[in-house]
């Protein structure tokens, strides 16, 4: 680009508005998705008043939260009370920064030169995702804590302690894609699953589950979601939040839903690439743009995630971490020693 | 619609089904000779003071004192170790006592059941037997709650199904069924204390 | 109450009280549980009831003997068929009323179906209680159909009102046992269902099973009836032991579980179900002709006496001690509470455990506070 302006600060910035617009309505519209998905699955409708058909529900909701009062319970610590939902949120969107949605486009020919559909892609990817993703920790514990309420401080330390274990295993999950990609930048991991021609969910399946177990305990979704039971502590952490306070930590959870989805898509289903990318005989799924690949993707990983909610049990406090420290944790680690044996007898990394 | 009446076919020669009769209420009948009776007669001479039978159910009146003693004996030796019912019946001035107290009995070995009755004057002390059958924990409190009868050694004596602070015991037969004034009125130019909105008439305050 | 000390994990931390409830998502009504907690161990839990005391036995003192039968429906208002058996059965025994077998075979598929209806109802809100959501809406589909059945006989779907002290008030309307039939016999592919759902799931077991062991010493101790003791083992059902009704001419087995614990309470309610099911379909094939009301006079008037007479309600073993002084309202009903007295073992099943465990435990013992408080 000549100018540069555009290419250093204009651009950036659209995509930046591009990216945030996105994240915020596709987590809105997933708890409308959620609420639908989840009613037929109980033999029931679902939102399905506001015009039309439902499909506004997310927008109403919106606004309803947006008009609502802001109620700060008396004893509790306001500074950090107003700002932990603040504090998990911001984490959660600003690691959509490196996920990358798509290869390299030119809209369809509109644009002269070809644009990356992502914000940025460092080489440590993978690293500052993990990193970031764990501040939102903070949140949750402060939040617990600075409601001045005993079931939110034990909803808080839960989620805490739940969310510090299960980073354990999802790292090393992540070690074995890393040990088969040779690279910690997530653009570079889905060009190696191009070059070796297999999606790498194929050769680290114990991974992909392990990631994806790990990923649902990393949201406090069900059947983890012990921190915000309804059943025991009421409401857990968010107890005594109500109104956009209470909907932020709602878009947090929500937007980390779709870190998870997005970056086992990238690890382990290949990103952007079609099935078999290799393969000439299927070269008529090309015609499907790379971006619609990798949304179907996070599409079918959102799905799993509400399937989950609708079909398991809780487990119970001690059961979750005793999966998490004596059963997720050797296995990563025994996976670990065999992809990297595995990868050495193959001769290096693709 | 229902039919409170039906009577069956005139057939003289058919004889009459018993729900086609007008029906026969059981006797009560004096049981002193009945076995189960004689059973506690048996291991605690003159502990039944009387022992009446209705309906195949036996009721055997023990005295007051001894009620821990004869509990115990048909617990450990006459095997009744189940407890299932405890309660009490207000008599309003009744010479040997206002109260009758209640104990139920059930025995698994061949499923045999036995009242036990105790008669208890107001104001009158009666020995707990929570420490015969655990279950008569909470059934005694009920019973002090509802009739104000006192259960010595009882290791939580305190109103269960009514509020700490109630004063009164509602099923007591001067206690009336308006309620009374306790103070927890919440609006009481609408409802006002002993009565409700409706003038005379009304539920429990 | 004496009881055994609980191991503390940490001895010289400070113990936590919190109160569940009077309003909590997961104690079935208002229960108050004031828990003492050390971490997230329970040290002792003392319920504390009376929240949804209505003086239902001086009202009953006040009423005559048919018109304190929609009296007892409000007390275990998820089981209201059986309070109605309970009482009418009372009356009658102290009367000495013989029923028509066409009425004791209607009270059968009423009470039964009311089993049905009160375990489904247990069995969704125990299940959303431990975290799955989806069952809850499964078995209340099939709820909504009992309800329609019984909104046919009597009007009601809920307080029923269904019998009377001689018989029953109406005849089965035309076709309801076609609909009944129809309903029983695609009931046990839908509790097959649930079944898959919940009973060999990892997790379901994992909060279940060795929760709220109680054995069977101590509950016969501590007076439970009902799946709470037939979980522990001991096999006790008041329809075999005293029969009532024509139980009697209707083959049902009564399972029992061996441990004592809430995935044993769980199998045994959910056989109870199937067995159930087999009840209405015989009374439904053996339905006799007749008469549904006895010859019994307007005004009922038992002579002087006392009785006391129990069915087997859902929650356990229901019972009515009626003190009659021959007049037209019962001087004392008194009613022996499943529920209350199941509640009492409450502490004993709990200490030592984890909160969430105390969720599962109140789930599983099946109480109704309308029964408790009466």
């Amino acid at each position: 680009m000549a100018n540069p302006w555009i290419a250093f600060l204009v651009v950036p910035l659209v995509k930046i508005v591009v990216i945030l617009v996105a994240v915020i309505l596709l987590a809105a519209y997933l708890s409308f998705f959620e609420r639908k998905i989840l009613a037929y699955m109980q033999i029931r409708i679902g939102p399905n008043r506001v015009f039309p058909r439902g499909w506004l529900q997310p927008i109403a909701d919106a606004l309803k939260l947006f008009s609502k009062e802001d109620i700060v319970p008396t004893r509790a610590e306001k500074l950090v009370y107003l700002l932990s939902p603040v504090i998990t949120t911001a984490p959660a969107l600003v690691v959509f920064s490196v996920v990358p949605f798509a290869s390299a486009t030119t809209l369809f020919g509109l644009l002269k030169e070809p644009v990356t559909p992502y914000l940025t892609d460092i080489n440590i990817g993978i690293l500052f995702i993990l990193g970031v993703s764990s501040v939102g920790v903070y949140g949750i514990i402060l939040g617990g804590w600075s409601s001045n309420n005993k079931f939110s401080l034990m909803g808080g330390l839960r989620s805490a302690a739940q969310l510090v274990s299960y980073e354990v295993p999802m790292g090393f999950s992540v070690v074995a894609v890393l040990l088969m990609a040779g690279s910690l930048s997530l653009v570079k991991i889905v060009e190696a699953q191009k070059q070796a021609g297999v999606w790498f969910f194929l050769p680290g399946i114990v991974a992909f589950f392990i990631y994806f177990v790990c990923g649902v305990a990393e949201t406090n979704r069900s059947p983890f979601d012990l921190p915000e039971a309804e059943s025991e502590l009421v409401a857990g952490f968010h107890t005594e939040y109500s109104g956009m306070k209470w909907a932020f930590y709602f878009l947090a959870e929500y937007a980390n839903m779709v870190v998870i989805s997005s970056v086992a898509t990238v690890l382990f289903f290949g990103g952007w690439l079609r099935p078999f990318p290799n393969v000439a005989a299927l070269a008529f799924l090309d015609v499907v743009p790379p971006f619609l690949w990798f949304a179907a993707k996070v599409g079918f990983f959102l799905f799993c995630y509400i399937w989950f909610r609708a079909t398991f049990p809780r487990y119970r406090f001690d059961q979750l971490m005793a999966l998490g420290w004596k059963v997720l944790l050797p296995v990563s680690l025994a996976n670990v020693m065999a992809v990297g044996l595995g990868v050495l007898l193959m001769g290096g990394a693709r | 619609m229902g039919e409170q009446d039906k009577v069956a076919p005139q057939e003289q020669a058919a004889p009459k089904q018993p729900w086609e009769e007008k029906p026969v209420p059981p006797e009560l009948k004096d049981a002193r000779e009945h076995p189960l009776a004689k059973e506690i007669a048996a291991i605690l001479p003159d502990a039944v003071l009387e022992a009446f039978e209705l309906a195949g159910q036996v009721t055997v009146t023990v005295p007051r004192e001894r009620i821990v003693e004869v509990g115990r004996a048909c617990k450990d030796r006459l095997d009744y170790k189940f407890l299932v019912d405890l309660t009490a019946v207000d008599w309003k001035e009744r010479p040997e006592g206002r109260f009758d107290v209640v104990y139920w009995m059930h025995r698994f070995t061949d499923s045999a059941r036995l009242r036990l009755k105790i008669k208890v004057a107001d104001g009158v002390e009666v020995p707990s037997v929570t420490g015969v059958w655990k279950v008569a924990n909470w059934m005694e409190r009920e019973v002090f709650d509802m009739f104000g009868i006192y259960f010595a050694d009882h290791p939580n004596l305190e109103r269960i199904l009514t509020w700490e602070g109630f004063n009164g015991h509602p099923l007591r037969k001067d206690f009336p069924i308006q309620g009374i004034d306790t103070g927890a009125a919440v609006y009481p130019d609408v409802y006002p204390p002993g009565g409700g909105p409706v003038a005379g008439e009304g539920g429990e305050s | 109450m004496t009881s055994p000390e609980v191991v503390r994990p940490f001895p010289d931390s400070e113990e936590m009280e919190v109160s569940f409830g009077p309003q909590h998502p997961a104690t079935h009504g208002v229960l108050r549980v004031m828990v003492k907690l050390d971490g997230e161990r329970i040290i002792d839990a003392k319920p504390i009831i009376g929240y949804l005391h209505r003086g239902t036995e001086k009202i009953f003192e006040t009423e005559t003997y048919n018109g304190t039968i929609p009296h007892t429906d409000r007390m275990d208002y998820t089981a209201a068929a059986t309070n109605n058996q309970g009482l009418v059965g009372a009356v009658e025994k102290l009367m000495g009323v013989t029923v028509p077998p066409r009425a004791a075979y209607i009270r059968m598929l009423l009470a039964e179906l009311q089993r049905l209806s009160s375990h489904i109802i247990w069995l969704g809100t125990h299940a959303l209680d431990i975290g799955a959501q989806s069952p809850f809406f499964y078995t209340f589909q099939e709820r909504e159909i009992i309800l329609d059945l019984y909104e046919e006989y009597c009007g009601a779907r809920l307080t029923l009102n269904c019998m009377r002290v001689g018989g029953q008030p109406f005849d089965l309307p035309e076709g309801w046992t076609g609909r009944c039939k129809a309903f029983v016999d695609q009931l046990p592919a839908r509790i097959a269902e649930w079944e898959r759902l919940l009973t060999n799931n990892r997790i379901w077991k994992k909060r279940t099973v060795d929760v709220g062991v109680i054995s069977a010493k101590d509950a016969i101790e501590w007076g439970l009836t009902g799946p709470p003791l037939r979980g522990s083992g001991v096999k006790w059902d008041i329809r075999k032991v005293f029969p009532y009704d024509h139980y009697n001419e209707v083959e049902f087995e009564i399972p029992i579980g061996a441990n004592g614990d809430t995935y044993d309470r769980y199998l045994v309610r959910v056989e109870e179900m199937r067995q159930s099911v087999r009840i209405v379909q015989q009374c439904l094939a053996k339905l006799p002709d007749g008469p549904v009301m006895a010859k019994v006079p307007k005004v009922i008037k038992p002579p002087k006496g006392e009785i006391y007479f129990s069915v087997e309600g859902p929650k356990g073993e229901l019972g009515y001690y009626i003190v009659s002084d021959g007049g037209t309202k019962p001087y004392r009903m008194h009613v022996r509470p499943a529920c209350f007295i199941n509640l009492q073992a409450l502490p004993e099943m709990v200490r030592g455990l984890l909160v969430a465990d105390l969720i599962a435990v109140i789930g599983t013992l099946d109480i109704v506070l309308g029964e408790i408080d009466r």
